[in-house]
C-alpha cells in the first residue's frame, strides 16, 4: 500500500523505475491482478474521461439551476483570441468549468479522486493530448503517477471535503494534476514530489461551503484554480524550484489543517460562502421543493 | 483505498455519496427482490433527505431501481423512465434512529405482490452497506457475490449450507448469521469469492429447513480492451 511518497521517490531512486511504475507495480500487487489487467483498468478510466468532455454541450442547467454553460463561454472567449492566458491554459480553463459543470447536471464523469473535484486533472491532460500528440502510453503513466499521488494523500491526509475541507479535495486533484504534468514532460520522482508539495501548500486552508450543499457553488470554478494551480506548480517543478518543506510533511500538515477547520467549513454548509444572504436563499429554495428541473431532454 | 478508489467511480454526477451511492442502493433492493419492482415507497434520512432532491438522490434510487447502474446515462430522467415501464414510486424523508446521515429506506413490491423492505447507506465513494433487511440487521456491501438464505433457526442448517458450499468449491469470504429470536427463521449472510451459477443456487434451495435463497451476483468490472500496449 501507498504510504508515503517520499519513499516512492526513494524507491525510484533506487532501482531506477519511474514513479509511474512503483505505482503500478504496487497496484499489482495490492488488489493481485497483472500489469495487463492494471493497465486495462486505466485505459477504461481515461477513455471514460475523454468521453466525458466530448459529451458536453454546454445546454444543461443543474437541478437547482446554479450552473451550466460556462464552458461553453468560456471556449467561444477562447476563440476570440485575446484571452490573457494563452491556448493551452485558456482550454485548460474551458475544460475545467465544463467537467465540472457536467458532474453538477448529471452527466457521466470519472470521479478524480471526487466526482466535484472530477474536472482538474483532465483539464490539464486532455488539452496537451490533443495540442502535443501524446500516446495512450504516455498518458496511461501520467494518470498512474496521478493516482499514487492521490493514494497516498488519502491514507496520510484525506480527499473528502467532509473531513478535510476543499484544500483535501480540489487541493488533492490538483496535486495528481500536477504530478501527472510533470511526468508527462520527462520530470523525475524528485520534481514529481516538489510539484505535489507546492501544489498542496498553494491551497492549504481552502474551506468546503458548497451553496444549498450542493456541488456546484463554488465547485464548479475551483476545479478551475485546481487546474491552474497545478500547472504552475508543475512549470516550477520542471524549472527546478525545490519545496522547502518535504512533501509527506505537507501532506501531514494538510491533514491537520483539515482536522482542525470548524464543522460548519467542512460540506455541511453552515459557513463560507453557504452562509451569505444568496446562499441563504438559495438553500431556502431548494427546500421549498423549487428545485428548477431544468435538465434538458438529450 | 486502492488506485482505482482514487480515479473512479465513472459516475453520472454530481456526487459520488448522494448519486452513485443512491443509485447502487436501488440496484441492490431490485436485486434482492428478484424481479422488477412495480411499487415503491422510498424514505430518505438524514444528508439524503436534506440535499436529495438537489443530488439527483432521487432520481438515482428509482433509477437503481430499474436497473440502472451508476454510470447509466438515463438517470437524471429516472423519473421518466419509471413512467414508462410502469413503476409506481412515493419518495419521502424519515427520521431514523441511529441511521447513518445517508441512509435510505426502501420498500419495494414485485408483480406478484412479494415485498421487499431494505435500509442501506451511501459511505463515500459509490460505496454502500445493507443495514436492514425485513426488519432484520445486517451488514453486506455487495462487494461481494452475497448470498442471503433464510433458515429455520435450527441445528444443523448452517452447517448443511457451509458444507454444500465446500462441495461446489466455493469459498465463504465472511459470514453471518442473524435472527430474530431463537428458534425463529433466521437469516444467514454468506460472501463468496466465486460466483455462483443458478443451478448451484438452486441445490442450496432444496437442503431442508431453508426456507428461501437470494443471490446477489457482484457485477464484473468491463474494461477496454487492452491488448496493443504491455510492457
Ligand atoms: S467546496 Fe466542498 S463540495 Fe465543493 S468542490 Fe470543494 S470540497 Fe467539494
Amino acid at each position: 500500500m501507498l504510504r508515503s511518497i517520499q519513499w516512492i521517490v526513494d524507491e525510484s531512486e533506487k532501482t531506477g523505475k519511474l514513479f509511474w511504475e512503483v505505482v503500478l507495480e504496487d497496484d499489482t500487487e495490492e488488489r493481485q491482478v497483472s500489469r495487463h489487467e492494471s493497465m486495462a483498468q486505466m485505459l477504461t478510466i481515461w477513455s471514460a474521461m475523454q468521453e466525458a468532455a466530448d459529451s458536453y454541450t454546454g445546454t444543461r442547467r443543474s437541478v437547482s439551476g446554479l450552473v451550466g454553460g460556462d464552458g461553453l463561454k468560456m471556449r467561444q472567449y477562447n476563440l476570440r483570441g485575446k484571452n490573457l492566458a494563452g491556448d493551452y491554459v485558456g482550454e485548460v480553463i474551458a475544460e475545467a468549468l465544463s467537467m465540472a459543470e457536467s458532474n453538477a447536471c448529471m452527466r457521466r464523469i470519472v470521479a478524480a479522486p471526487t466526482a466535484g473535484a472530477c474536472g482538474v486533472l483532465p483539464a490539464v491532460l486532455l488539452p496537451l493530448y490533443y495540442r502535443e500528440e501524446l500516446s495512450q502510453q504516455q498518458v496511461l503513466e501520467a494518470l498512474y503517477v496521478a493516482s499514487g499521488i492521490g493514494a497516498v494523500i488519502a491514507h496520510r491526509a484525506s480527499i473528502a471535503g467532509a473531513s478535510g475541507g476543499c484544500q483535501a479535495e480540489i487541493g488533492t486533484a490538483s496535486a495528481m494534476a500536477a504530478g501527472a504534468l510533470v511526468a508527462l514532460r520527462g520530470g523525475n520522482a524528485r520534481a514529481i514530489a516538489h510539484a505535489v508539495s507546492i501544489t498542496l501548500k498553494n491551497l492549504m486552508g481552502l474551506v468546503c461551503d458548497p451553496v444549498a450543499g450542493l456541488v456546484e457553488v463554488p465547485c464548479v470554478k475551483r476545479n478551475v484554480i485546481g487546474a491552474m494551480n497545478a500547472v504552475s506548480a508543475a512549470d516550477m517543478a520542471l524549472a527546478g524550484i525545490e519545496s522547502r518543506i518535504g512533501v509527506d510533511e505537507v501532506v501531514d500538515a494538510m491533514g491537520e489543517v483539515g482536522r482542525r477547520m470548524p464543522m460548519e467549513l467542512r460540506e455541511t454548509a453552515l459557513g463560507g460562502l453557504a452562509a451569505t444572504p444568496t446562499g441563504q436563499a438559495v438553500k431556502a429554495r431548494m427546500a421549498q421543493g423549487k428545485a428548477a428541473d431544468m435538465l434538458e431532454k438529450q | 483505498m486502492d488506485i482505482f478508489d482514487i480515479l473512479g467511480p465513472i459516475m453520472v454526477g454530481p456526487s459520488s455519496s448522494h448519486t452513485a451511492g443512491a443509485a447502487r442502493i436501488g440496484q441492490m433492493a431490485r436485486a434482492l427482490l428478484g424481479s422488477q419492482p412495480v411499487k415503491a415507497r422510498i424514505h430518505l434520512h438524514g444528508s439524503f433527505a436534506e440535499t436529495g432532491a438537489g443530488h439527483g438522490t432521487d432520481r438515482a434510487l428509482v433509477g437503481g431501481l430499474l436497473g440502472m447502474k451508476p454510470d447509466d446515462l438515463r438517470i437524471p430522467f429516472a423519473f421518466d423512465e419509471a413512467e414508462k415501464v410502469g413503476l409506481d414510486y412515493e419518495i419521502d424523508t424519515v427520521e431514523l434512529r441511529d441511521a447513518h446521515p445517508n441512509t435510505a429506506l426502501l420498500e419495494v413490491w414485485d408483480g406478484s405482490g412479494k415485498q421487499l423492505q431494505m435500509q442501506a447507506a451511501s459511505l463515500g465513494g459509490g460505496r454502500i452497506v445493507v443495514t436492514q433487511l425485513d426488519g432484520i440487521a445486517v451488514n453486506f456491501t455487495g462487494s461481494y457475490n452475497t448470498l442471503l438464505i433464510r433458515n429455520q433457526d435450527e441445528y444443523g442448517a448452517v452447517a448443511a449450507v457451509t458444507g454444500q458450499l465446500s462441495r461446489m468449491r466455493i469459498n465463504v469470504a465472511n459470514m453471518s448469521l442473524c435472527r430474530h429470536k431463537r428458534g425463529g427463521d433466521a437469516l444467514m449472510v454468506i460472501e463468496t469469492d466465486q460466483h455462483l451459477r443458478p443451478l448451484q443456487v438452486d441445490t442450496l434451495r432444496r437442503i431442508s429447513g431453508i426456507l428461501s435463497v437470494t443471490y446477489y451476483d457482484k457485477e464484473e468490472e468491463e474494461n477496454a480492451s487492452f491488448d496493443t500496449v504491455d510492457r
